[in-house]
Protein backbone atom coordinates (compact mmCIF):
# COMPACT_ATOMS: atom_id res chain seq x y z
CA UNK A 1 0.00 0.00 0.00
CA UNK A 2 1.45 3.77 -0.85
CA UNK A 3 2.39 5.16 1.95
CA UNK A 4 1.94 9.36 2.33
CA UNK A 5 5.07 11.54 3.40
CA UNK A 6 4.00 13.76 5.81
CA UNK A 7 5.76 16.58 7.56
CA UNK A 8 4.04 18.58 10.41
CA UNK A 9 5.10 20.28 13.50
CA UNK A 10 3.82 18.67 16.91
CA UNK A 11 4.11 20.58 19.90
CA UNK A 12 6.61 23.01 18.50
CA UNK A 13 8.89 20.34 17.07
CA UNK A 14 8.92 19.45 13.46
CA UNK A 15 7.88 15.31 12.96
CA UNK A 16 8.13 13.59 9.70
CA UNK A 17 6.01 10.33 9.05
CA UNK A 18 5.03 7.85 6.83
CA UNK A 19 1.19 6.51 6.63
CA UNK A 20 -1.15 4.80 5.01
CA UNK A 21 -4.07 6.77 3.50
CA UNK A 22 -6.90 4.72 6.51
CA UNK A 23 -4.92 6.08 9.35
CA UNK A 24 -5.83 9.00 11.41
CA UNK A 25 -4.04 11.79 13.19
CA UNK A 26 -4.74 9.98 16.09
CA UNK A 27 -3.64 6.21 15.01
CA UNK A 28 0.04 8.62 13.73
CA UNK A 29 0.19 10.15 16.90
CA UNK A 30 -0.22 7.29 19.18
CA UNK A 31 1.52 4.58 16.31
CA UNK A 32 3.99 6.43 14.55
CA UNK A 33 4.93 9.35 16.72
CA UNK A 34 4.95 8.17 19.99
CA UNK A 35 2.38 10.44 21.42
CA UNK A 36 -0.04 8.26 23.81
CA UNK A 37 -1.61 11.31 25.73
CA UNK A 38 -4.42 11.80 23.43
CA UNK A 39 -6.87 8.23 24.06
CA UNK A 40 -9.05 6.98 21.67
CA UNK A 41 -12.25 6.58 23.52
CA UNK A 42 -14.98 6.18 20.33
CA UNK A 43 -13.14 6.49 17.52
CA UNK A 44 -16.10 8.41 16.15
CA UNK A 45 -16.42 11.75 17.22
CA UNK A 46 -19.03 11.18 19.92
CA UNK A 47 -16.62 11.31 23.24
CA UNK A 48 -13.96 13.51 22.95
CA UNK A 49 -10.99 11.72 24.39
CA UNK A 50 -8.42 12.35 21.25
CA UNK A 51 -8.83 16.34 21.74
CA UNK A 52 -5.91 17.96 20.53
CA UNK A 53 -5.61 21.53 18.20
CA UNK A 54 -5.03 21.72 14.58
CA UNK A 55 -3.68 25.25 13.85
CA UNK A 56 -5.12 26.28 16.94
CA UNK A 57 -8.93 24.65 16.40
CA UNK A 58 -10.03 22.59 18.54
CA UNK A 59 -10.41 19.01 17.16
CA UNK A 60 -11.23 15.19 17.66
CA UNK A 61 -8.05 13.67 16.03
CA UNK A 62 -9.87 10.16 15.06
CA UNK A 63 -11.32 12.40 12.85
CA UNK A 64 -8.82 13.87 10.86
CA UNK A 65 -7.06 11.78 8.37
CA UNK A 66 -3.61 11.85 9.44
CA UNK A 67 -1.97 12.43 5.53
CA UNK A 68 -3.79 15.98 5.76
CA UNK A 69 -1.71 17.97 7.98
CA UNK A 70 0.82 18.19 6.17
CA UNK A 71 2.42 21.19 6.94
CA UNK A 72 0.04 21.79 9.92
CA UNK A 73 0.60 22.72 13.79
CA UNK A 74 -0.60 20.04 16.08
CA UNK A 75 -0.97 20.87 20.02
CA UNK A 76 -1.30 17.86 22.10
CA UNK A 77 -1.50 17.00 26.26
CA UNK A 78 2.30 15.98 26.12
CA UNK A 79 3.17 19.59 24.70
CA UNK A 80 0.85 21.39 28.15
CA UNK A 81 2.91 21.58 30.43
CA UNK A 82 6.15 23.77 30.39
CA UNK A 83 8.55 21.15 31.54
CA UNK A 84 8.02 20.18 35.22
CA UNK A 85 5.86 23.16 35.59
CA UNK A 86 2.88 22.05 35.51
CA UNK A 87 -0.05 24.17 33.11
CA UNK A 88 -2.32 26.23 35.47
CA UNK A 89 -5.21 23.63 34.12
CA UNK A 90 -3.32 20.67 35.09
CA UNK A 91 -2.78 21.74 38.63
CA UNK A 92 -6.55 22.89 39.42
CA UNK A 93 -7.77 18.99 38.04
CA UNK A 94 -5.44 17.86 40.69
CA UNK A 95 -6.03 20.36 43.55
CA UNK A 96 -9.72 19.40 42.45
CA UNK A 97 -9.91 15.97 42.22
CA UNK A 98 -11.19 16.61 39.03
CA UNK A 99 -10.19 13.18 37.34
CA UNK A 100 -10.69 9.56 38.91
CA UNK A 101 -9.66 6.74 35.73
CA UNK A 102 -7.98 9.57 34.02
CA UNK A 103 -9.08 8.60 29.94
CA UNK A 104 -10.93 11.08 29.54
CA UNK A 105 -8.17 14.13 31.61
CA UNK A 106 -6.26 14.96 28.64
CA UNK A 107 -8.70 15.79 26.31
CA UNK A 108 -10.93 17.47 28.62
CA UNK A 109 -7.71 19.53 29.38
CA UNK A 110 -6.96 20.46 26.05
CA UNK A 111 -10.32 21.59 25.62
CA UNK A 112 -10.13 23.62 28.70
CA UNK A 113 -7.12 25.63 27.01
CA UNK A 114 -8.74 26.03 23.95
CA UNK A 115 -11.72 27.69 25.85
CA UNK A 116 -9.70 29.63 28.09
CA UNK A 117 -7.92 31.22 25.25
CA UNK A 118 -10.76 32.09 23.76
CA UNK A 119 -12.59 33.20 26.47
CA UNK A 120 -10.53 34.03 29.99
CA UNK A 121 -13.43 34.74 32.10
CA UNK A 122 -16.51 32.25 30.97
CA UNK A 123 -19.30 31.24 33.11
CA UNK A 124 -19.74 28.19 34.52
CA UNK A 125 -22.56 27.37 32.08
CA UNK A 126 -20.24 28.15 28.84
CA UNK A 127 -18.33 25.85 30.66
CA UNK A 128 -20.15 23.10 30.31
CA UNK A 129 -21.37 23.84 26.91
CA UNK A 130 -17.86 24.20 25.68
CA UNK A 131 -17.43 20.88 27.13
CA UNK A 132 -20.28 19.11 26.21
CA UNK A 133 -18.22 16.93 23.28
CA UNK A 134 -15.71 15.79 26.19
CA UNK A 135 -17.44 12.78 27.52
CA UNK A 136 -16.28 11.75 31.82
CA UNK A 137 -17.93 8.64 33.14
CA UNK A 138 -16.30 9.04 36.22
CA UNK A 139 -16.72 12.53 37.71
CA UNK A 140 -19.98 13.53 36.88
CA UNK A 141 -18.28 16.69 35.96
CA UNK A 142 -18.56 19.17 38.41
CA UNK A 143 -15.09 18.88 39.57
CA UNK A 144 -13.50 19.15 36.14
CA UNK A 145 -16.24 22.43 35.67
CA UNK A 146 -14.55 23.82 39.30
CA UNK A 147 -11.44 23.10 37.97
CA UNK A 148 -11.49 24.73 34.91
CA UNK A 149 -12.93 28.23 36.66
CA UNK A 150 -10.94 27.92 39.13
CA UNK A 151 -8.07 28.04 36.76
CA UNK A 152 -9.24 30.56 34.73
CA UNK A 153 -9.38 32.92 37.67
CA UNK A 154 -6.08 31.99 38.97
CA UNK A 155 -4.96 32.43 35.19
CA UNK A 156 -7.19 36.09 35.31
CA UNK A 157 -5.02 37.67 37.80
CA UNK B 1 -11.60 -4.01 0.70
CA UNK B 2 -9.01 -3.07 -2.27
CA UNK B 3 -6.32 -0.39 -1.88
CA UNK B 4 -7.99 3.11 -0.95
CA UNK B 5 -5.79 6.61 -2.70
CA UNK B 6 -6.26 9.19 -0.99
CA UNK B 7 -5.71 12.63 -2.82
CA UNK B 8 -6.01 16.29 -2.26
CA UNK B 9 -6.06 18.11 -4.81
CA UNK B 10 -5.15 22.44 -4.99
CA UNK B 11 -8.36 23.18 -7.30
CA UNK B 12 -11.80 22.01 -8.42
CA UNK B 13 -10.82 20.88 -11.82
CA UNK B 14 -8.14 18.83 -10.18
CA UNK B 15 -10.90 17.19 -7.97
CA UNK B 16 -13.86 16.79 -10.64
CA UNK B 17 -11.16 14.78 -12.76
CA UNK B 18 -9.94 12.61 -10.23
CA UNK B 19 -14.15 11.97 -9.54
CA UNK B 20 -14.64 11.65 -13.52
CA UNK B 21 -11.37 9.40 -13.95
CA UNK B 22 -11.84 6.94 -11.02
CA UNK B 23 -13.58 3.79 -12.37
CA UNK B 24 -14.61 2.39 -8.92
CA UNK B 25 -16.54 4.38 -6.20
CA UNK B 26 -14.96 7.70 -4.85
CA UNK B 27 -16.04 9.99 -1.86
CA UNK B 28 -15.95 13.60 -1.59
CA UNK B 29 -13.99 14.82 2.10
CA UNK B 30 -14.22 17.86 4.01
CA UNK B 31 -14.53 18.31 7.45
CA UNK B 32 -14.43 13.80 7.87
CA UNK B 33 -17.02 13.90 10.69
CA UNK B 34 -19.48 11.87 8.13
CA UNK B 35 -17.34 10.32 6.00
CA UNK B 36 -14.62 8.89 8.02
CA UNK B 37 -17.45 7.38 10.26
CA UNK B 38 -19.12 5.43 7.21
CA UNK B 39 -15.09 4.53 6.52
CA UNK B 40 -14.65 3.16 9.70
CA UNK B 41 -17.61 1.38 10.72
CA UNK B 42 -17.72 -0.03 6.37
CA UNK B 43 -20.31 1.71 5.41
CA UNK B 44 -18.77 2.89 2.49
CA UNK B 45 -15.91 2.05 0.83
CA UNK B 46 -14.53 3.58 -1.82
CA UNK B 47 -11.63 2.93 -4.10
CA UNK B 48 -10.52 6.61 -3.64
CA UNK B 49 -10.84 9.77 -1.34
CA UNK B 50 -11.08 13.28 -2.99
CA UNK B 51 -10.01 15.49 0.08
CA UNK B 52 -10.99 19.47 -0.70
CA UNK B 53 -9.49 21.11 2.09
CA UNK B 54 -6.23 22.63 0.28
CA UNK B 55 -9.10 24.63 -3.05
CA UNK B 56 -9.48 27.79 -1.15
CA UNK B 57 -12.33 28.51 -3.44
CA UNK B 58 -14.37 25.57 -0.93
CA UNK B 59 -12.88 27.21 1.87
CA UNK B 60 -13.27 31.20 1.73
CA UNK B 61 -16.13 33.14 3.38
CA UNK B 62 -16.81 36.26 1.45
CA UNK B 63 -18.78 39.67 0.37
CA UNK B 64 -20.82 39.27 -3.28
CA UNK B 65 -23.40 41.52 -4.56
CA UNK B 66 -24.39 42.67 -1.11
CA UNK B 67 -25.08 38.92 0.03
CA UNK B 68 -22.48 36.45 1.35
CA UNK B 69 -20.60 33.52 -0.60
CA UNK B 70 -18.90 31.08 1.32
CA UNK B 71 -17.47 27.68 0.77
CA UNK B 72 -18.69 23.84 0.73
CA UNK B 73 -15.86 23.08 3.36
CA UNK B 74 -15.89 25.98 5.15
CA UNK B 75 -15.95 24.57 8.98
CA UNK B 76 -18.42 25.54 11.52
CA UNK B 77 -16.59 27.27 13.80
CA UNK B 78 -15.41 29.44 11.31
CA UNK B 79 -19.15 30.86 10.34
CA UNK B 80 -20.04 30.84 14.35
CA UNK B 81 -16.49 33.12 14.51
CA UNK B 82 -17.26 35.35 11.33
CA UNK B 83 -19.04 38.37 12.91
CA UNK B 84 -20.38 40.16 9.59
CA UNK B 85 -22.06 36.59 8.69
CA UNK B 86 -22.79 35.74 12.08
CA UNK B 87 -24.30 39.33 12.81
CA UNK B 88 -26.87 39.10 9.40
CA UNK B 89 -27.93 35.49 9.39
CA UNK B 90 -28.38 34.73 12.69
CA UNK B 91 -30.97 31.86 11.91
CA UNK B 92 -28.38 30.00 9.93
CA UNK B 93 -25.62 30.32 12.88
CA UNK B 94 -28.34 29.46 15.33
CA UNK B 95 -28.43 26.16 13.45
CA UNK B 96 -24.79 25.57 12.56
CA UNK B 97 -24.09 25.80 16.81
CA UNK B 98 -26.37 22.91 17.18
CA UNK B 99 -24.19 20.96 15.23
CA UNK B 100 -22.09 18.42 17.97
CA UNK B 101 -19.70 19.52 20.05
CA UNK B 102 -16.91 22.41 19.36
CA UNK B 103 -14.22 19.49 18.46
CA UNK B 104 -17.34 18.18 15.96
CA UNK B 105 -18.39 21.91 14.42
CA UNK B 106 -14.36 22.76 14.12
CA UNK B 107 -13.98 20.08 11.14
CA UNK B 108 -18.09 20.03 9.98
CA UNK B 109 -19.21 22.02 7.29
CA UNK B 110 -22.79 22.88 6.12
CA UNK B 111 -21.66 21.13 2.70
CA UNK B 112 -21.27 18.16 4.10
CA UNK B 113 -24.08 18.43 6.06
CA UNK B 114 -26.14 18.54 2.66
CA UNK B 115 -23.85 15.93 1.14
CA UNK B 116 -24.49 13.61 4.19
CA UNK B 117 -28.76 14.50 3.28
CA UNK B 118 -29.74 13.40 6.73
CA UNK B 119 -33.66 14.49 6.95
CA UNK B 120 -32.66 15.87 10.37
CA UNK B 121 -29.42 18.20 9.23
CA UNK B 122 -29.20 21.39 11.71
CA UNK B 123 -27.80 23.41 8.75
CA UNK B 124 -30.14 22.34 6.16
CA UNK B 125 -33.17 23.98 6.81
CA UNK B 126 -31.49 27.03 8.20
CA UNK B 127 -30.59 27.62 4.43
CA UNK B 128 -33.48 26.21 3.10
CA UNK B 129 -35.20 29.26 4.90
CA UNK B 130 -31.91 31.68 3.98
CA UNK B 131 -33.15 31.08 0.39
CA UNK B 132 -29.19 29.86 -0.64
CA UNK B 133 -28.30 28.87 -3.68
CA UNK B 134 -25.55 26.11 -4.37
CA UNK B 135 -22.72 25.96 -7.14
CA UNK B 136 -21.88 22.53 -8.00
CA UNK B 137 -18.89 21.79 -10.24
CA UNK B 138 -18.34 18.80 -12.33
CA UNK B 139 -17.49 17.77 -15.63
CA UNK B 140 -19.65 19.54 -17.27
CA UNK B 141 -19.08 22.75 -16.07
CA UNK B 142 -20.92 25.00 -13.35
CA UNK B 143 -24.48 24.66 -12.39
CA UNK B 144 -26.55 26.79 -9.83
CA UNK B 145 -29.24 24.95 -8.08
CA UNK B 146 -31.98 26.35 -5.32
CA UNK B 147 -30.50 24.19 -1.92
CA UNK B 148 -34.10 22.16 -1.77
CA UNK B 149 -32.87 20.66 -4.96
CA UNK B 150 -29.38 18.88 -3.51
CA UNK B 151 -30.95 15.82 -1.22
CA UNK B 152 -32.70 13.56 -2.43
CA UNK B 153 -33.82 11.85 0.34
CA UNK B 154 -31.72 10.17 3.56
CA UNK B 155 -28.02 9.84 2.41
CA UNK B 156 -29.22 10.62 -1.14
CA UNK B 157 -28.36 13.89 -3.32
CA UNK B 158 -28.38 15.03 -6.70
CA UNK B 159 -25.30 15.54 -7.34
CA UNK B 160 -23.42 13.15 -10.30
CA UNK B 161 -20.26 10.78 -9.59
CA UNK B 162 -18.36 14.00 -10.75
CA UNK B 163 -19.79 16.68 -9.41
CA UNK B 164 -18.72 18.78 -6.04
CA UNK B 165 -20.68 20.72 -3.99
CA UNK B 166 -18.85 24.27 -3.75
CA UNK B 167 -20.37 26.61 -2.41
CA UNK B 168 -23.68 28.46 -1.12
CA UNK B 169 -24.21 31.73 -2.01
CA UNK B 170 -27.14 33.66 0.88
CA UNK B 171 -28.65 37.06 -1.34
CA UNK B 172 -28.64 40.34 0.17
CA UNK B 173 -30.85 40.79 3.09
CA UNK B 174 -33.55 43.04 2.75
CA UNK B 175 -33.92 45.77 5.88
CA UNK B 176 -36.51 44.35 8.78
CA UNK B 177 -35.67 40.58 7.99
CA UNK B 178 -35.17 38.42 10.56
CA UNK B 179 -34.11 34.24 10.70
CA UNK B 180 -34.17 31.64 13.35
CA UNK B 181 -33.71 27.65 13.94
CA UNK B 182 -35.27 25.70 16.80
CA UNK B 183 -34.93 22.06 17.41
CA UNK B 184 -36.71 19.89 20.02
CA UNK B 185 -34.07 17.10 21.30
CA UNK B 186 -34.60 15.31 24.77
CA UNK B 187 -30.95 16.42 25.84
CA UNK B 188 -29.78 20.33 25.65
CA UNK B 189 -26.83 19.20 23.52
CA UNK B 190 -25.08 16.41 21.41
CA UNK B 191 -28.35 15.10 20.03
CA UNK B 192 -30.24 15.09 16.54
CA UNK B 193 -32.89 16.60 16.03
CA UNK B 194 -37.02 14.88 16.99
CA UNK B 195 -38.37 18.08 14.76
CA UNK B 196 -36.78 21.26 13.21
CA UNK B 197 -37.81 24.15 12.35
CA UNK B 198 -36.16 27.52 10.11
CA UNK B 199 -38.25 30.41 9.73
CA UNK B 200 -37.13 33.76 7.97
CA UNK B 201 -39.44 36.39 7.21
CA UNK B 202 -39.16 40.02 5.87
CA UNK B 203 -41.21 42.93 7.17
CA UNK B 204 -42.45 46.57 5.49
CA UNK B 205 -42.21 49.48 7.36
CA UNK B 206 -45.81 48.83 9.14
CA UNK B 207 -44.78 45.97 9.95
CA UNK B 208 -46.45 43.63 7.30
CA UNK B 209 -44.85 40.28 6.52
CA UNK B 210 -43.96 40.94 2.78
CA UNK B 211 -41.77 37.56 2.75
CA UNK B 212 -41.35 34.47 4.12
CA UNK B 213 -39.73 30.68 4.11
CA UNK B 214 -39.94 27.92 6.35
CA UNK B 215 -38.53 24.65 6.04
CA UNK B 216 -38.95 21.86 8.68
CA UNK B 217 -36.36 18.68 9.25
CA UNK B 218 -36.68 15.29 10.52
CA UNK B 219 -40.30 15.07 9.57
CA UNK B 220 -40.21 13.38 6.17
CA UNK B 221 -37.38 11.53 4.06
CA UNK B 222 -35.75 14.96 3.68
CA UNK B 223 -35.64 18.34 4.66
CA UNK B 224 -38.91 20.24 3.31
CA UNK B 225 -39.75 24.08 2.31
CA UNK B 226 -42.99 24.34 3.46
CA UNK B 227 -44.81 26.87 0.88
CA UNK B 228 -48.13 26.55 2.30
CA UNK B 229 -46.40 27.62 5.86
CA UNK B 230 -44.46 31.08 4.37
CA UNK B 231 -48.18 31.87 2.75
CA UNK B 232 -49.60 31.85 6.30
CA UNK B 233 -47.34 34.83 7.06
CA UNK B 234 -47.07 36.78 4.21
CA UNK B 235 -49.30 39.72 4.02
CA UNK B 236 -50.37 39.90 7.96
CA UNK B 237 -48.62 41.29 11.23
CA UNK B 238 -47.19 37.82 11.77
CA UNK B 239 -50.02 37.58 15.01
CA UNK B 240 -51.48 35.09 16.88
CA UNK B 241 -53.88 34.41 14.09
CA UNK B 242 -50.74 33.74 11.88
CA UNK B 243 -49.10 32.24 14.17
CA UNK B 244 -52.08 29.47 14.63
CA UNK B 245 -52.47 29.44 10.41
CA UNK B 246 -48.52 28.52 10.25
CA UNK B 247 -48.49 25.94 13.16
CA UNK B 248 -51.43 24.46 11.12
CA UNK B 249 -49.83 24.79 7.41
CA UNK B 250 -46.57 23.02 9.03
CA UNK B 251 -48.37 20.08 11.05
CA UNK B 252 -50.14 19.40 7.34
CA UNK B 253 -46.88 18.89 5.80
CA UNK B 254 -45.08 16.78 8.33
CA UNK B 255 -45.12 13.01 6.88
CA UNK B 256 -42.21 11.69 9.82
CA UNK B 257 -41.82 8.21 10.78
CA UNK B 258 -42.32 6.42 14.20
CA UNK B 259 -38.69 6.05 15.50
CA UNK B 260 -36.96 5.43 18.81
CA UNK B 261 -36.01 9.53 18.64
CA UNK B 262 -40.00 10.16 18.67
CA UNK B 263 -43.41 9.41 17.64
CA UNK B 264 -45.20 10.44 14.39
CA UNK B 265 -47.96 12.00 16.76
CA UNK B 266 -45.61 13.99 19.11
CA UNK B 267 -43.20 15.06 15.73
CA UNK B 268 -46.33 16.36 14.17
CA UNK B 269 -47.70 18.35 17.11
CA UNK B 270 -43.68 19.79 18.58
CA UNK B 271 -42.93 20.79 14.53
CA UNK B 272 -45.66 23.01 14.85
CA UNK B 273 -45.04 24.39 17.92
CA UNK B 274 -41.19 25.35 16.96
CA UNK B 275 -42.71 26.54 13.92
CA UNK B 276 -44.58 29.37 16.15
CA UNK B 277 -41.54 29.79 18.33
CA UNK B 278 -38.87 30.27 15.30
CA UNK B 279 -41.32 32.59 13.70
CA UNK B 280 -41.45 34.99 16.97
CA UNK B 281 -38.04 35.07 17.48
CA UNK B 282 -37.51 35.73 13.30
CA UNK B 283 -40.32 38.42 14.13
CA UNK B 284 -38.34 39.97 16.90
CA UNK B 285 -34.88 39.50 15.37
CA UNK B 286 -36.96 41.75 11.98
CA UNK B 287 -37.79 44.33 14.24
CA UNK B 288 -33.97 44.87 15.73
CA UNK B 289 -32.72 45.73 11.82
Amino acid sequence: MAKIHVSATVNGDAVDFLCDPEQTLLDVLRDELEFNGAKEGCGTGDCGACSVTLDGRLVCACLIPGAEVQGKTIETIEGMADGEVLHPLQRKFIEHAALQCGICTPGLLIAARALLERNPDPTETEVRYWLAGNLCRCTGYHKIVEAVLDAAEEMRT
Amino acid sequence: MGELRYEFPDTLDAAVALLAGESGAARVIAGGTDVLVQLRTDTIEPGLMVGINNIPEVRTISAENGGFRFGAAVTGMELVEHAAFAKTWPGVIDAVKLIGSIQIKGRATVGGNFCNASPSADSVPAMFAANAVATIVGAKGRRDVPVEDIATGPGRTSLAKDEILASFFLPKRPPHAGDAYLRFTPRTEMDIAVSGVSVCLALDGGGSCTTARVAIAAVAERVLLVDEAADALIGTPVDDAALEALAVAVRAACRPIDDKRGTKTYRIKVTGVLAKRAARIALARAGER
